[in-house]
């Protein structure tokens, strides 16, 4: 019987929690990396075991720990971030020029068919791969030096590259996004990007229809479809049918389009889920009931769904990289909170379950359909 | 004074280290941990003797490039703030002759 492992990064430690494939009964493990801020985790598809994760403090900086057991035992690797030459400078908040400077990896992609190829996006914003496992690093520097970097500006939250999607049909193409730069698209492994945010309108920045500047929260895309992508932006859920070239508004009947998370249902790549959230400064649910929307549409007819969530005195977040899918059939959905909690829907989103109540400000959940 | 001749005839001294808790769990070691500094005994030699000895180390008391100390690491010993000096200055003897440990600190801050 299939199995399942989410793995929960969270302000204070680490955690997998595991479950058959009836996703019922959950096994929770950890704190891993107690104290620390982990800000993901994800595991290679072709080798389920190696786990690759982001722990960062304030303290002591950067350090990235990879695990060949499933995350029963970790092992630090390499957490040399450098970017190539020098790196010149970006817009800061007040619109100053501001050196590029590392902070931290915000997201971890490892490669679709080599379990010792990662992908890192980084803040200040930046790709990094490596091809030894996560030993050494080495910027894909033809992002950061495209012609608009000396615009790009930090979100909020920083200047973060968030999103990476491996094209699963061309290993040349890869998509990013960058906090609040935009979205940016390369079809030669790297070596040139486009920027990929026609149909964007962003009514804060200066030019609603700017190049770039627009503040994406998150994209996801279904292996099946490469092509099309899904995007929970500041504002307006959009999505793109031709790779990133026109983006279209399908915010529909959402009661509010501010979120971070989004993401597609394993199965069927027109059904996709977000978490709409109170802006621009609360940063919870509406009314204090959690609610995931699903549109089986592609987007703009949406449907609450609320069976088993909290419907009163919610006020918790959900982060952007914060919501995942299991392959199960049906589809698993599962997201984390800011108050500590881990949803899951073993029924693609009619109910829910809190799997714990009571961990770390939840900053990251991946998810593993195990054999 | 416990000092002696290294591998390439480099003087060293054993400097006692007391790591913050985090880097212990890291670096998988002890509260205090004895290391061979290379003299005369400085930060710079200290931190360099602590990556070589635990690798993993590198880049969480200073930065991978610049070699300044990260903000939040403090370095005390013999009741005086050291931080602020030259990494490149002398320590005082208390340190060097292993009297006294060379605490490396995470600045009291955040939540």
């Amino acid at each position: 019987m299939s199995k399942v492992r989410i793995l929960a990064g969270t302000r204070k430690g680490a955690f997998t929690l595991t479950s058959d494939g009836t996703r019922k009964n959950w096994t929770v493990s950890g704190p891993h990396f107690a104290g620390w801020e982990m800000y993901h985790m994800k595991a290679s598809p072709v080798d389920p075991n190696r786990i690759y994760a982001s722990q960062c403090s304030g303290w002591f900086g950067q350090m990235m720990q990879r695990s060949d057991d499933g995350g029963l035992t970790w092992n630090a690797i390499g957490n040399k971030f450098l970017y190539d030459g020098v790196p010149g400078t970006h817009q800061w908040y007040d619109g100053t020029a501001h050196p590029w400077e590392f902070k931290r990896v915000w997201h971890l992609e490892p490669s679709l068919n080599d379990p010792d190829s990662v992908y890192a996006g980084v803040e200040d914003a930046a790709l990094f791969h490596s091809a030894d496992g996560g030993q050494n690093w080495t910027e894909i520097s033809g992002l950061r030096k495209h012609d608009t970097g000396p615009a790009w500006q930090p979100g909020a939250g920083g200047m973060c590259l968030h999103t990476i999607l491996l094209d699963p049909s061309d290993p040349k193409r890869i998509y990013i996004a960058i906090s609040a730069a935009g979205a940016f698209r390369t079809d030669d492994g790297g070596t040139t990007w486009k920027p990929i945010n026609h149909g964007l309108h962003s009514k804060y920045i200066p030019d609603p229809t700017a190049e770039v500047g627009h503040c994406v929260h998150h994209m996801a895309m279904h292996s099946a479809r490469p092509t099309t992508l899904f995007m929970q932006k500041h504002w307006d859920v959009m999505r793109t049918d031709d790779a990133g070239e026109n983006w279209t508004r399908v915010s529909g009947d959402l009661p509010t389009d501010f979120g971070f998370v989004i993401d597609v249902h394993a199965h069927e790549p027109e059904t996709i889920y977000v978490v709409p959230i109170k802006s621009d400064s609360e940063h919870f649910p509406l009314d204090g009931q959690l609610k995931v929307y699903r549109s089986r549409a592609g987007g703009n007819e949406w449907e609450p769904l609320t069976k088993g969530l909290p419907q009163s005195n919610c006020f918790v977040n959900v982060l952007r990289d914060a919501m995942a899918v299991d392959s199960l059939d049906r589809c698993g959905i599962y997201f984390g909170t800011t108050g500590g909690q881990v949803y899951a829907s073993a029924d693609a989103g009619d109910s829910w379950q809190a799997i714990v109540h009571d961990l770390p400000a939840v900053l990251s959940v991946e998810v593993q359909t195990l054999p | 004074m416990t000092e002696s001749g290294g591998d390439a005839g480099v003087r060293t001294a054993t400097v006692r280290i007391e790591l913050p808790a985090h880097l212990r769990v890291l670096a998988g070691v002890r509260p205090e941990v004895q290391i061979a500094v290379a003299t005369p005994v400085t930060q710079t030699a200290i931190l360099d003797a602590i990556e070589a000895a635990y690798p993993m180390l590198q880049g969480t008391l200073r930065d991978h490039t610049s070699r300044l100390r990260r903000p939040f690491i403090r370095f005390f010993a013999c009741g005086q703030d050291l931080s602020h000096i030259s990494p490149g200055a002398e320590l005082p003897q208390a340190i060097a002759d292993g009297t006294e440990p060379f605490l490396i600190i995470g600045a009291i801050a955040g939540g």
